[in-house]
């Protein structure tokens, strides 16, 4: 059967089922049931996409306001104080407001961003149409998946307007600074926010995440085995594995903290002084959050990571019209790198006067993830190796993230050692590792996958000019921004000071801090160009024409243009061979839903 | 709707599924609260005391319980809807005893002097104890629900997953106490 058979086959069937069809839907024609509580996977994928949207221009640009002060600490910019008001008196950002900055960029991007805003968006949309499904397991558990995010999104959004501002004891939310409220103005009603905000955020997690899973174990067509999947459709489901078993320790920490908070409980606190005064909590130990923590903190970091990973794999196959080299070894390095997620959290306690004899199982076990991700890394490169290469700016973004992947990758060696990190720990090196290997990685990630499956969501193209510039200022900027950090940090320059001018060792620096804000405010504008590209393609974009216009083997391609809720009209197509069939026997691309012929050797 | 599900190839049922991985995930949670407490306890000043004797009863109560739904699972599948009802309200009713006694704990652990901002290894107690709690009157309020769509006469259902699903979820909670029970019994 070829596809042009399928897809004749398939128009008859749809108008076959024409009648069936409608009846089916009669009920989804309402506004609110098709736009705002949607059970259709493809409606809540574009929400999730959208709303992550809006909170990384919100996260980005507060990256802009304090490189502000980082860059120019002693000049006064009236127009802040217009915007922030009494948190940028005379125009300079106040201290708090700083903490506050720092702290709620750190959570819209990791969590807000990074977590909903990409997996959220792609393993629902991709899912469904990549295994043969109709929907998630529980379409109406994917529905609540999205509002219990979107309260979750308020929540924090109303934390940046309570008047003693927003959380500010940094991201991960240690106490003693995050449980008493007397301890700072960034740690009273700010965190109770965040605290509901986030618990409320790891429902949203776990609900998306168990449907992931159970879709794609359960409800795979016909022929889809596991050893058939495309690889997205792994990574996805070794990040919905990390999610469901970190997040509910997570939440266990929070609980800890909330009760510290309000029932007087000790579980963080010991002999704490505050103004003087000695407060009654006894026998508690900080110590014991920041295990909790990093149980998730760290798989978290792979949950960001993974996703993108997995489109990339995709995206560099599909545009080097190529099959994915090392297949097998790529699952079992996402396995591996799955399973050491949640071996290796005490790494970012080395300093914590944790035990050096344990501390070395944890360089051990650190170091370790270095072989599954090079064994990505050679499987990304030899993929493309002499490949026929399209340059789209899908097939850019991935070749970019090979290239950040191993330059961010490469610093978390060092940072990995006990003994390197006693001197890198809490500087600007750090900034520079994860910000490049996790951070721009996993954007340039999900720009691939934003570029490549733009045209299955809305069924027109993104401008691909507007894509190159996006491309090239993002790439050169991104490496502008945070290469010189590595010199600061190893200089001794620590991380989330508000003014580091008055030392003599890091004044020498100036010149640099400036140039690095400079370039982050024009990195800035083109990812609002990006935005921009976005909104206007959806609406004005070229449209597209034909069902499979990356000409890629996978079934999403295989539904119509704009498809219905129920993705096939007709029959779920049945899949006969692996998705990677690029370039084989002379042809182009071979489609998972064409038997192996009788001359044809199976992958 | 039902064609659609129908084609769908499957192995189990999706939302089986789900509640088994939902299961695994709760537990990671509890792994998580044990593991802390272990930690603690490693520690200076920690405070060794008896659980409430009373724990052993709703030990007891959420068996009996357990036994209930079992046999409500049964009597629905062979159509026995008077029976189906009468045993689910009689396990919600065991489920919100079990909550009680739960709660009678707590306060026999405050009269002792032993109050939830007390030592570190009683305010454990507390934060545990009710996390599990707040599962088994989740259960509770699974259990209401269903027996709101037992009384239906409008729609009628004959299929036995949301039972199904909900007696392996009562089974869980069980089992998940007998695990606490035991952990700090054997922990203090």
């Amino acid at each position: 059967m070829s596809n042009e058979a399928t897809l004749h086959s398939q128009q008859e069937v749809m108008h076959g089922a024409h009648d069936h069809h409608d009846h089916e839907h009669h009920h989804e024609d309402s506004f609110i049931s098709k736009y705002v509580f949607s059970m259709d996977h493809k409606m809540i994928a574009k929400q999730f996409l959208i709303t992550g949207i809006v909170w990384a221009i919100i996260g980005a640009f507060f990256s802009v306001l304090f490189r502000l002060q980082l860059g120019f600490p002693d000049a006064t910019f009236p127009w802040l104080e217009s915007i922030l008001g009494h948190w940028a008196k005379g125009g300079r950002i106040t201290a708090e407001a700083y903490y506050a900055l720092v702290t709620m960029h750190g959570t819209i991007l990791v969590f807000f961003v990074l977590t909903a805003g990409l997996s959220g968006t792609f393993s629902n949309l991709l899912i469904p149409l990549q295994v043969g499904a109709r929907d998630m397991a529980s379409p109406f558990m994917n529905c609540l998946s999205y509002w219990f995010f979107f309260l979750a999104s308020l929540v924090m959004m109303a934390s940046l307007f309570v008047q003693t501002g927003p959380a500010s004891g940094g991201w991960t939310m240690y106490p003693p600074l995050s449980a008493l409220g007397d301890a700072s103005i960034g740690s009273k009603i700010g965190v109770d926010l965040w605290l509901t905000s986030m618990a409320l955020f790891v429902v949203s997690q776990l609900l998306g995440g168990l449907n992931y899973i159970s879709t794609l174990l359960n409800m795979r067509t016909k022929g889809m085995a596991m050893t058939k999947m495309p690889l997205t459709i792994w990574s996805f489901f070794f990040t919905a594995v990390l999610g469901v078993l970190s997040f509910p320790v997570l939440l266990s920490g929070f609980i800890l903290l909330l009760m510290d908070r309000h029932a007087g409980t000790s579980f963080y606190l010991s002999d704490i002084f505050i103004a003087g005064k000695a407060l009654a909590n006894e026998g508690g130990s900080a110590i014991l959050y920041q295990h909790l923590f990093w149980f998730l903190g760290h798989p978290e970091v792979y949950i960001i990571i993974l996703p993108a990973m997995g489109m990339v794999s995709e995206v560099l196959a599909v545009s080097s019209r190529k099959p994915i080299f090392g297949y097998l070894a790529m699952i079992g390095s996402l396995f591996a790198i799955c399973i050491l997620a949640f071996l290796v959290w005490a790494h970012h306690m080395f300093v914590t006067g944790l035990n050096p004899f344990l501390g070395a199982f944890f360089v051990l076990l650190t170091l370790l993830i270095a072989v599954p991700s090079a064994i990505k890394v050679f499987n990304w490169i030899t993929t493309i190796w002499k490949g026929n290469i399209n340059f789209t700016p899908a097939s850019l973004f991935s070749i970019g993230f090979v290239s950040t992947f191993i330059s961010g990758g490469l610093t978390g060696i060092w940072l990995g050692n006990s003994s390197i990190d006693i001197h890198l720990h809490d500087t600007m090196f750090v900034i520079a590792h994860f910000h490049i290997v996790m951070g721009v990685s996993a954007f340039f990630g999900m720009f691939a996958g934003i570029y490549h499956w733009f045209p299955k969501m809305y069924g027109r193209f993104m401008n691909n000019t507007i894509g190159y510039i996006h491309f090239w200022v993002t790439l050169v900027g991104a490496y502008l921004i945070f290469w010189p950090m590595h010199y600061e940090g190893m200089a001794g320059m620590p991380r989330r000071y508000y003014d580091v001018s008055g030392w003599a060792s890091f004044k020498q620096f100036g010149g640099l801090n400036e140039f690095i804000t400079i370039v982050v405010i024009l990195v800035f504008a083109v990812q609002l160009l990006f935005v921009f590209n976005f909104f206007y393609s959806i609406f004005k974009g070229r449209k597209l024409t034909t069902q499979n216009p990356w000409k890629a083997t996978t079934l999403e391609w295989t539904t119509p243009i704009h498809a219905g809720h129920g993705n096939w009209p007709g029959e779920i197509p049945e899949v006969y061979r692996w998705a990677y069939d690029y370039s084989k026997d002379g042809r182009d691309f071979i489609p998972q839903t064409e038997p192996i012929g009788p001359n044809e050797s199976a992958h | 709707m039902d064609t659609m599900t129908l084609e769908q190839r499957k192995k189990i049922h999706p939302h089986k599924y789900s509640l088994w991985i939902a299961m695994g995930s709760i537990t990671m949670m509890f792994i998580g609260f044990t593991s802390a407490y272990i930690v603690k306890r490693s520690q200076a000043n920690w405070l060794a005391f008896e659980l409430p004797h009373i724990f052993w009863v709703s030990t007891a109560v959420i068996l009996t319980s357990s036994l209930t739904i079992h046999l409500a699972l049964k009597q629905f599948r062979e159509r026995n809807m008077q029976r189906y009802k009468q045993l689910i309200t009689l396990t919600a009713f065991l489920g919100v005893v079990f909550a009680a006694c739960q709660w009678i704990g707590f306060s026999q652990l405050k009269s002792v002097g032993l109050p939830l901002n007390g030592p570190v290894s009683a305010s454990f107690i507390y934060v545990i104890v009710g996390v599990h709690m707040l599962h088994v009157l989740g259960g509770v309020i699974a259990l209401l629900i269903m027996f709101g769509r037992a009384y239906r006469t409008r729609v009628r259902t004959y299929s036995a997953v949301p039972i199904e699903v909900a007696a392996t979820y009562w089974h869980f909670v069980d089992i998940l106490w007998i695990y606490l029970l035991v952990f700090l019994s054997i922990a203090r």
